[in-house]
């Protein structure tokens, strides 16, 4: 862990400055971030952050966006404490609902405040990215809230994979349109949703569904996520006799769902831990390149091409991270590791058989954590984000146990 | 303002000299790509760029695509392609077209004299804009590199005023809002980009992004000092055409710009 600060001076304040505010006027955290996008997107990324500061000191689009958080998408999401669980492993732990949320993750959150922007913005039509699908489905559905035409891409192993959540999105009149370059998954995805979006400007929004991309999107899509880290702060100490977690962990793909339970906590004193899969580990195994509009950590060979993610987790299943995650693993806020598909999936039969909650498999990844780690954090407080739900998991978790059986 | 570079004093001179521009592009590490680089110089290019494949090239089209995957599936790098160049002597300027991260990721300083080191004179890197340009430039310019920057349709003017200062060799305008590719029609949205550059710099200009073929060359170069033209080269070359089928489709373009 490395010191912020010698202690030798009185402190003025706890924390004078956030770990978790505004990137720099280049949108950069520390050395990563900014705007590596060509030329002809880079009026679409100005306009784009001025609408969003303009609409984020809003009082009008602030209510507007939190009565569609409440009403619509079912906001605040629960925090449930894991009795047997608990019991089981000697460590308490709590659960940030998430999977509670319409569409069943957190990424609502991000895309109605996305959906809004782009109402805000005059324009139509929404492009988006997505793996696991829960993405898309978000986009979809707040397309079809807001009767604007959507298009998403999605890798064509993903489509396989999460084929339910193909129909959801055709159903919810999105165009589900396939990428065929490259490994075919999520990196790919957001390849074509960046060529379509290139071509389509002036009428599209691109509806990035994680902290990633050019400038302003990281910070854009984590501060729409602040919502479910600010609840849950709120929720553990009421909980806790106004203490917060020892340790707060999410899973971390692109890192939206950890950006935003970490924003809630970063000026507390909590650990904060971001968990990768083993075969998609940027942090844990990558190193500094650019790709997709940032520089952050990345998965690539010795020349700087990018290498494929391998994951049981199609929503986790990507070469690189958004850049603050890599800015607050090199300042040592957060640590940041990574579970095997293994470990991922015991963690996710552990919580269906002992709690009742079928998670999905992204956040299943924070749990393997926690259950491998459980003599270390024996009698600690540990916070999960439980960012989505298994649903949509169920029938790849039933053909690799019966693959195995 | 400092001298121009090789590149763009080679084309400035054949600018001067009453010629319409030709930039063809051809992709490093595919196939017989050093016998095409020597066809396309000697069917009347002005300048070659050579592009290095990448793994994720968010701003091409799909023959631009397969052509990248098909060449780093035949185990193109960028250190085999600069090798490649070292000895061909095409005896025109050569221009590298990549994205960011082979940059970043070889060290900037190491890049630009790799490509000092194989003959190459200018790069075009479609995702590093002008505000991310400083890292690079620093090492760029002592090198004697001229980087060329690009201009879109919907680039506003104070932006398009700064990109062409900062450019060197040429300034690449974009035809139109989109992705690498052949059109069957480029509107007229690429005529009032090229009178924008031309108002804006004395910097060549040259016009690319969906030129299929040598009406289209003509018509497009007509408001420009020239024009690039790359799917149109790969769609043929991925089909198998031989490099005399190449030679003479570039000597086409040739004759349709020397026309006009």
């Amino acid at each position: 862990m490395t010191d912020p600060a010698p202690t030798s001076e009185p402190p003025a304040a706890p924390h004078p400055a956030s770990f978790m505010g505004e990137p720099s006027p280049d949108g950069r955290f520390g050395e990563f971030g900014g705007r590596y996008i060509p030329e002809t997107l880079m009026p679409a990324c100005i306009e784009l952050e001025a609408a969003f500061r303009d609409a984020w000191a809003d009082p009008v689009f602030r209510a507007e966006l939190d009565g569609l958080l409440r009403d619509y998408a079912g906001r605040p999401s629960p925090l449930t404490e894991c009795v047997r669980l608990s019991e089981e492993t000697g460590v308490r732990i709590l659960l940030k609902r998430e999977d509670l949320n319409h569409t069943g993750s957190h990424k609502i959150n991000n895309v109605l405040g996305q959906a809004l922007l782009t109402k805000r913005m005059g324009k139509q039509r929404l492009v988006a990215e997505t793996g696991a699908g829960q993405h898309g489905v978000a986009t979809a559905t707040a397309a079809a809230l807001m009767g604007f035409e959507c298009v998403v891409y999605m890798g064509e192993v993903d489509m396989v994979r999460q084929e339910l959540n193909v129909f959801r999105m055709r159903l919810l009149g999105a165009e589900v349109r396939p990428a065929h370059s490259g490994s075919r998954t999520l990196k790919d995805a957001v390849n074509e949703a960046m060529r379509d979006w290139v071509a389509t400007v002036e009428t599209s929004h691109y509806c990035l569904g994680s902290v990633m991309g050019p400038h302003p999107y990281p910070w854009m899509v984590r501060e729409l996520h602040r919502v479910l880290g600010d609840e849950a702060r709120e929720q553990s100490r009421s909980l806790l006799g106004g203490a917060d977690p020892d340790v707060v962990v999410a899973c971390v793909g692109g890192g939206s769902n950890a950006a935003g339970i970490f924003s809630g906590f970063a000026d507390t004193d909590a650990e904060l831990v971001g968990v990768e899969p083993a075969g998609g580990a940027a942090i844990g195994r990558g190193v500094p390149g650019v790709v997709h509009g940032m520089k952050s950590f990345l998965m690539q060979d010795e020349v700087g091409q990018v290498l494929e993610a391998q994951s049981i987790s199609a929503g986790l299943d990507y070469p690189g991270v958004g850049p603050e995650h890599a800015h607050l693993a090199e300042i040592g806020r957060a640590k940041y590791h990574s579970v095997n598909d293994d470990e991922v999936l015991d963690a996710f039969v552990t919580l269906t058989r002992t709690e009742g909650i079928i998670p999905a498999l992204e956040p299943a990844h924070a749990l393997a954590w926690v259950l491998r780690e459980r003599a270390s954090l024996a009698g600690r407080t540990v916070l999960i984000n439980l960012s989505g739900r298994g649903d949509k998991d169920v029938a790849q978790v039933m053909d690799i146990m019966a693959r195995r059986s | 303002m400092t001298e121009p570079g090789p590149l763009e004093a080679h084309l400035r001179a054949q600018r001067a000299a009453g010629r319409k521009l030709l930039v063809p592009y051809v992709t490093g590490g595919l196939g017989a790509w050093t016998d095409v680089v020597r066809a396309l110089a000697d069917a009347g290019a002005d300048a070659i760029e050579i592009g290095l494949p990448f793994s994720d090239p968010a701003m091409d089209g799909p023959v631009i695509q397969a052509a990248s995957e098909q060449a780093l599936a035949e185990g193109a790098t960028p250190a085999s392609i600069l090798d490649g160049l070292r000895d061909i002597d095409a005896g025109v300027p050569l221009v590298v077209m990549t994205y960011y991260n082979l940059v970043f990721r070889a060290g900037h300083e190491r890049f630009a004299a790799d490509l000092v080191a194989a003959g190459v004179s200018g790069i075009i890197l479609p995702d590093l804009p002008l505000e991310e340009q400083p890292p690079w430039q620093a090492a760029a310019v002592p090198a004697g590199i001229e980087t060329i920057l690009l201009a879109g349709p919907i680039t506003p003017d104070d932006r398009l005023k700064a990109l062409c200062a900062a450019s060197r060799g040429f300034v690449y305008g974009v035809n139109l809002m989109g992705i690498t590719g052949e059109r069957a029609v480029v509107g007229e949205q690429s005529a009032v980009l090229a009178r924008r550059l031309k108002d804006a710099t004395d910097t060549p200009v040259l016009m690319g992004f969906g030129v299929s073929g040598p009406d289209q060359a003509r018509q497009l170069a007509a408001n420009a000092d020239g024009v690039i033209v790359a799917s149109a080269l790969m769609r043929r070359l991925l089909a198998g055409a031989p490099v005399d089928e190449i030679h003479a489709f570039t000597t086409s373009l040739r004759a349709a710009l020397d026309g006009s």
